[in-house]
């Protein structure tokens, strides 16, 4: 693993018109690393995860991919580094229309110049990976939730993308199919070197996967730490960040002795 | 004082009693301490004796002491219920969160006319954008045919071209067929019935069938457009397609319009030969005129021109309501209320731009004599 930076936020301030999300977010990812974005509900996570992936312009400061600025970029360097990516979102974000097969061949189709038999084969490994072999045929609306998030898994990853995103990966899922997800995660960040930034407020996830993360509160509307979610648990001394981590418990055992 | 409420006055200071069954309605109860006379800095005691208490005793104890806090009074009681008193400690334990109480704006007129003119000129400039970006698409279109969304295309075509013949069949039969009737009274009395034909023939064709078909389409593919195209804004799938470098309005929007432009005069042809059945229906049946007789006179009375202004007058129709579909599908926000907005105001835009295009076009026809 290098710790070349990968991608760089600087100064980064968020807002909707007048109403401020987030401010002063300084943080850097390193290539392989898995990044987690923490923090409660209605910190703006989700709103830092849209700045990243490039649908929403920052209100201010600058997100910085391989040493390029995406904002400051022509039309054309920022396509490039979109197809550097692969997104999943929450609810999968599947074509209805389409069956999973087209749906993962659609952005194979759009950015290469396969043969129509390679991106076949490509769409059934991928499929595979997810281990959702066999299922090229059906309709999104045909498979459970579960399954249509690791199809959009494999449409994300249908690119081999340098980065993938992930929107609160295990939300809607049992445990089980939540641990397989993150296993999914840490394997491909391990075997392929994918540098994962993920959203969640999942403890256990936050602990299973994440080698560097932020935390984001809704109070001071800024960010109040970075690092190894492990480390932050050991060393960091914000009671808020202490707070979120061991899920309020050791407040709640003063509370009761 | 109430069956479950007694009141001790004893200066400025109160005792109550609280008594009997808690669990049902407490509407007197809260009456009672809200037209209680209260001096601040007195004591207020309350002494138990419940059979049963729920929810309600916690809210009335909560509505009590918050008054009395704001009062400056002091609250003391004994025999509270354990459980009871665990629920108003966590309900008071939470400060009431700064700024969520705030008032609700009240906003003048003017502020609301301002809004309203701002969005109006929003509006436009998104209609701008919207067709400036579709302009772009097309031109993207004629340069890569291969990438283009044919299969929805196809399936776009199907949805509002044969799907949609039953109902326009319909109305532009029933139309043709009030035109005649309405028609038929006036020309009877000069004896001229036979130009029953002419009337319905001219003005289904050049006018009404046009119009009739794409007040239809407004209805039914315009909604349901703005309806499929709000559903992706929710589902995220229109900000997937834009992190993967695909071009909505390519990839959304350009199957969508270039299917109902395509079907739109088709259509039209359809709604004229109809509508003029509908006219031949009253002609043949009311007004006792041989088919024969009345489909010359159709024939006759129709020039090509006037064929080929409706033609013209459908494909604008198909653009303006495909258009207002997309567009408005597009615009769509983040809810489901949303969605229902979206495909209301596809329809409403559709119509209104179908009616103010119409009169557009029959001012620009007259002036050129056509």
């Amino acid at each position: 693993m290098t710790s070349k930076i990968h991608i760089d936020v600087k100064d980064l301030t968020m807002a909707y018109g007048d109403f401020l999300i987030q401010k002063d977010l300084n943080f850097s990812i390193r290539r392989g690393d898995v990044f987690v974005i923490m923090g409660g509900s209605g910190c703006g996570k989700s709103t830092l995860l849209r700045h990243m992936i490039g649908l929403k312009k920052p209100a201010k400061g600058e997100i910085i991919f391989n040493g390029k600025s995406f904002w400051n970029s022509s039309k054309e360097i920022q396509s490039s580094i979109r197809n550097s990516w692969g997104v999943l979102f929450q609810s999968g974000a599947l074509f209805s229309s389409m069956t999973l097969a087209e749906n993962v061949a659609l952005p194979l189709k759009t950015h290469t110049n396969y043969s129509e038999l390679a991106i076949q084969e490509l769409v059934s490994f991928k499929l595979s990976l997810v281990g959702l072999k066999g299922f090229e045929k059906f309709y999104p609306s045909e498979i459970s939730g579960g399954m249509q998030k690791r199809a959009g898994l494999a449409r994300a990853m249908a690119l081999d993308p340098e980065i993938l995103f992930f929107d609160e990966p295990s939300a809607g899922l049992d445990p089980v199919s939540a641990k397989r997800l993150d296993d999914l995660i840490i394997e491909l960040s391990q075997s392929l070197g994918t540098t994962i930034v993920i959203v969640t407020h999942e403890l256990a996830s936050i602990f299973d996967v994440g080698t560097n993360s932020v935390f984001l509160d809704p109070v001071s509307k800024t960010m109040l730490a970075t690092g190894n979610p492990k480390d932050l648990l050991e060393n960091c001394n914000n009671s808020v960040v202490h707070e979120f981590l061991t899920r309020a418990k050791e407040e709640s055992n003063i509370n009761e002795k | 004082m109430t069956d479950k409420l007694t009141v001790n006055k004893a200066g400025s200071d109160l005792e109550y009693l609280l008594h009997g069954n808690w669990k049902c309605g407490i509407d007197d109860e809260l009456a009672v301490i809200k037209n209680e006379v209260l001096t601040p800095g007195s004591k207020i005691h309350l002494n138990f004796d419940l059979d049963s208490w729920g929810d309600n005793l916690v809210c009335f104890l909560f509505s009590l002491r918050k008054m009395c806090f704001e009062k400056n009074i002091t609250v003391t009681m004994s025999g509270l219920p354990q459980g009871a008193e665990r629920l108003l400690t966590i309900a008071e334990s939470v400060p009431e969160r700064e700024g969520a109480a705030a008032d609700e704006k009240v906003e003048s007129i003017f502020q609301r006319v301002g809004e309203a003119t701002i969005d109006i000129f929003k509006d436009i400039k998104d209609a701008i954008k919207f067709t400036g970006d579709v302009a772009i698409a097309t031109k993207d279109f004629l340069f890569n045919l291969s990438h283009f969304a044919w299969k929805d295309f196809m399936n776009f075509m199907r949805d509002c071209g044969p799907s949609a013949l039953p109902i326009i069949a319909l109305i532009t039969f029933l139309v043709g067929l009030i035109l005649a009737f309405v028609g038929a009274i006036q020309l009877q009395l000069f004896g001229a019935q036979i130009f029953v034909a002419d009337l319905v023939g001219i003005g289904m064709v050049r006018e009404l069938a046009a119009i009739m078909a794409g007040i239809v389409m407004a209805g039914r593919t315009g909604a349901a457009y703005a309806a499929q195209l709000g559903t992706m804004q929710v589902n995220e799938e229109v900000d997937a397609l834009e992190t993967m470098g695909i071009s909505t309005i390519f990839f959304l929007v350009l199957p969508r319009m270039f299917s109902l432009i395509i079907i739109m005069p088709m259509l039209c042809v359809f709604a004229n030969i109809m509508g003029v059945l509908g006219g031949m229906f009253v002609g043949v049946f009311v007004l006792k005129i041989s088919p024969i007789l009345y489909y010359q006179q159709t024939i006759n009375a129709i020039r090509l021109q006037d064929f080929t202004i409706g033609i013209i007058m459908s494909i604008i129709f198909g653009v303006l309501v495909s258009g207002a579909g997309c567009l408005r599908g597009m615009q769509c926000g983040r809810s489901s209320a949303a969605v229902g907005k979206a495909t209301t105001s596809a329809v409403v835009t559709g119509i209104v731009c179908i009616i103010v295009s119409t009169a557009i076009i029959t001012v620009i026809c007259d002036f050129l004599g056509v």
